[in-house]
């Protein structure tokens, strides 16, 4: 009789087990749609966008729409590996400041006492919910007050503030026992030094993760481009493909060489965020707001 | 002379407290000063600006309540197309996005170890490309003749009989907004919601079936929730502001800065339009600042219902 019953009890657990994988994976195919047509798009020979019905898949791939796009120009002729040398350049110096300027902050808001702390990370908690969109025309006139439109700088420092940076650095290092630095501060370790020797390198995770998700926000932002930048050979690659974007609207053509494009800037992102999955999980365990 | 002597002794303390912790301040100084000029001074400025008239070219001129006044009564589109689109929008891209969130991620969570980055990232790819990525996708996906794809597989399934210009169409554009933003409203939020779950201690579950708790629903109230209130508050405040940048999908829909019939008019494009297009920035001023005391509420309100702190109850 108890045997039957955990036999019963067996097929029903598996049972709902069966359909929460079937379900998920459901969900998760449905989910990535969007990202497996971008890559057959972008390897699509320029004959096979014009088949009725349309196909979703690739049949024969070719590299011909990445050579179309590294060959392309914009109409003001600006050549495509412009824009993607101004995106790397603009993303490499982003991620390095904001880590170097919110793992500074967030040491002295986690670790150090100092008066108004406490009203600085209220206010930092507050801009948490702080998106750039809608203060547009005053960050516009900051930028020409400051006389950095049409420079890299213009591209790159706003990024610099990002309070959701400081805050998971905050988060992270919170649970780094304060014995480990008062034990470095008797070997006579400076200030400068036991954040870099360490604190830094306990909070690995929390950098990684801080550093996706400053790569995403910058190499695709348009922002910057659109507002602060006048000058064609300084737009980024996200901008340049808004315009590969808004020309396909009427236009089959463009399609495949509009999907490279963008695999190119999902790829870096995809790419990295693989490689760091862990640390990011580490990371968002500690990201909790009390 | 008693209280002023206090006064300045205090002062006196505070400076000394602030020099004796001057490396402390050389540590947030750079972050600080970004912050207070890329973020809380252009705040204060559109708060400034929202009070004057103002076409980048004169000076400001001070209009007191004005513009306020006329958007509160006069300015139609505002009040027929972008205000009932972005609260339609917002309900169903914030609060519906969240709780997808969170469903999701607790789904994900029941999964073995080893399969859940694979669904994780699953789920957070279309967010992690972004919406400019994508929008090849969407406008390719949504084209209006037969050879767009949702066009053809509805025609195919037999629930249409003319293909559908749904990216110009006034009646779909903004449920296409929606989808569309919903399928990247898997972002960071997700993430934390994947770590909050991970904090929650196990013996809770166990403690919870002794003490009377029936099914995983029982268990996802009393337990899940409750235990993992800090990161489900962080995805909250994400999910708030995604759903405020997320305006900017009509333009790429459409390509056009103002949708057909205002149909996809969010409240964040009615702010470019009189910005970008019309060199209001007065007015569009004051339009930002209704949207960014919106979203300021919408936190505070959050912050009541997840905060695990004594005093914010």
């Amino acid at each position: 009789m108890s045997i039957r019953l955990i036999m019963l009890r067996l097929r029903s657990v598996t049972f709902t087990k069966v359909l929460l994988y079937v379900m998920l994976t459901g969900l998760a195919v449905f989910m990535a749609l969007p990202l497996v047509f971008i890559f057959n798009q972008a390897f699509k020979p320029l004959q096979e966008l014009f088949l009725f019905p349309p196909t979703f898949l690739v049949r024969e791939p070719t590299l011909n729409s990445f050579d179309q796009l590294f060959n392309s120009a914009s109409q003001q002729y600006v050549p495509f590996t412009r824009y993607l040398f101004n995106s790397v350049l603009v993303t490499t110096l982003t991620i390095t400041g904001v880590i170097a300027v919110s793992a500074m902050a967030a040491y002295a808001f986690a670790k150090q006492r100092f008066p108004f702390k406490a009203f600085m990370m209220s206010l930092i908690m507050i801009s948490l919910m702080f998106a750039p969109e809608t203060v547009g025309i005053p960050r516009y006139l900051i930028i020409s007050g400051l006389g950095i439109n049409d420079t890299y700088f213009a591209l790159v420092l706003p990024f610099l503030a990002s309070p959701v940076s400081v805050f998971l650095l905050i988060q992270f290092m919170g649970q780094i026992p304060g014995e480990l630095i008062e034990a470095a501060k008797l070997d006579g370790a400076s200030e400068f030094g036991i954040f870099y020797r360490v604190v830094l390198p306990l909070t690995t995770p929390a950098v990684a993760t801080i550093s996706i998700i400053t790569f995403q926000g910058v190499w695709t932002d348009i922002e910057g481009s659109t507002l602060f930048i006048h000058v064609e050979t300084m737009k980024t690659l996200a901008y340049y493909m808004t315009t590969l974007v808004s020309a396909i609207a009427n236009n089959v053509a463009g399609q495949n060489v509009a999907a490279a494009a963008g695999l190119l800037l999902f790829l870096p992102t995809f790419v990295i965020f693989l490689a760091f999955q862990r640390k990011v999980n580490e990371t968002m365990v500690h990201s909790g707001m009390k | 002379m008693m209280p002023i002597r206090r006064i300045v002794n205090g002062m006196r303390e505070l400076a000394y407290a602030c020099w004796h912790s001057r490396v402390s301040y050389l540590f947030v100084a750079p972050f600080m000063l970004a912050f207070l000029i890329f973020i809380i001074i252009p705040v204060f400025m559109a708060a400034g600006l929202s009070f004057t008239n103002y076409d980048g070219f004169r000076f400001p001129s001070f209009i007191g309540f004005q513009n306020y006044i006329s958007l509160i009564t006069q300015d139609q589109v505002f009040l027929k197309y972008a205000l009932p689109n972005t609260l339609k929008f917002a309900v169903l891209v914030g609060p519906g996005g969240y709780i997808l969130t969170f469903l999701f991620a607790w789904l994900i969570y029941q999964l073995p170890k080893k399969w859940r980055d694979l669904y994780t990232l699953a789920f957070y790819a279309p967010s992690l490309a972004g919406g400019i990525a994508l929008s090849v996708v969407w406008t390719t996906a949504f084209s209006g003749d037969r050879v767009g794809y949702v066009n053809n597989f509805l025609l195919k399934m037999g629930l249409i009989d003319l293909p559908v210009t749904w990216l110009q169409d006034p009646r779909y554009l903004l449920n296409i907004m929606i989808l569309v933003t919903l399928w990247t409203s898997f972002n960071v939020g997700f993430l934390a919601m994947m770590g909050g779950l991970a904090t929650v201690n196990s013996e809770l579950y166990e403690a919870g079936r002794i003490d009377g708790i029936r099914n995983r629903l029982q268990e996802i109230y009393y337990i899940t929730i409750p235990s993992m209130k800090p990161q489900m508050l962080f995805s909250a405040v994400m999910s708030i502001v995604t759903t405020l940048r997320a305006g900017s999908i009509s333009t790429q829909l459409t390509g056009l800065p103002i949708t057909p019939q205002y149909s996809g008019h969010l409240i964040i494009n009615h702010v470019d339009d009189y910005a970008m297009i019309r060199y209001e920035f007065g007015y569009a001023s004051a339009v930002s600042v209704v949207l960014l005391v919106m979203s300021y509420l919408l936190m505070r309100f959050f912050y009541r219902l997840l905060s695990t702190k004594e005093e914010a109850n």
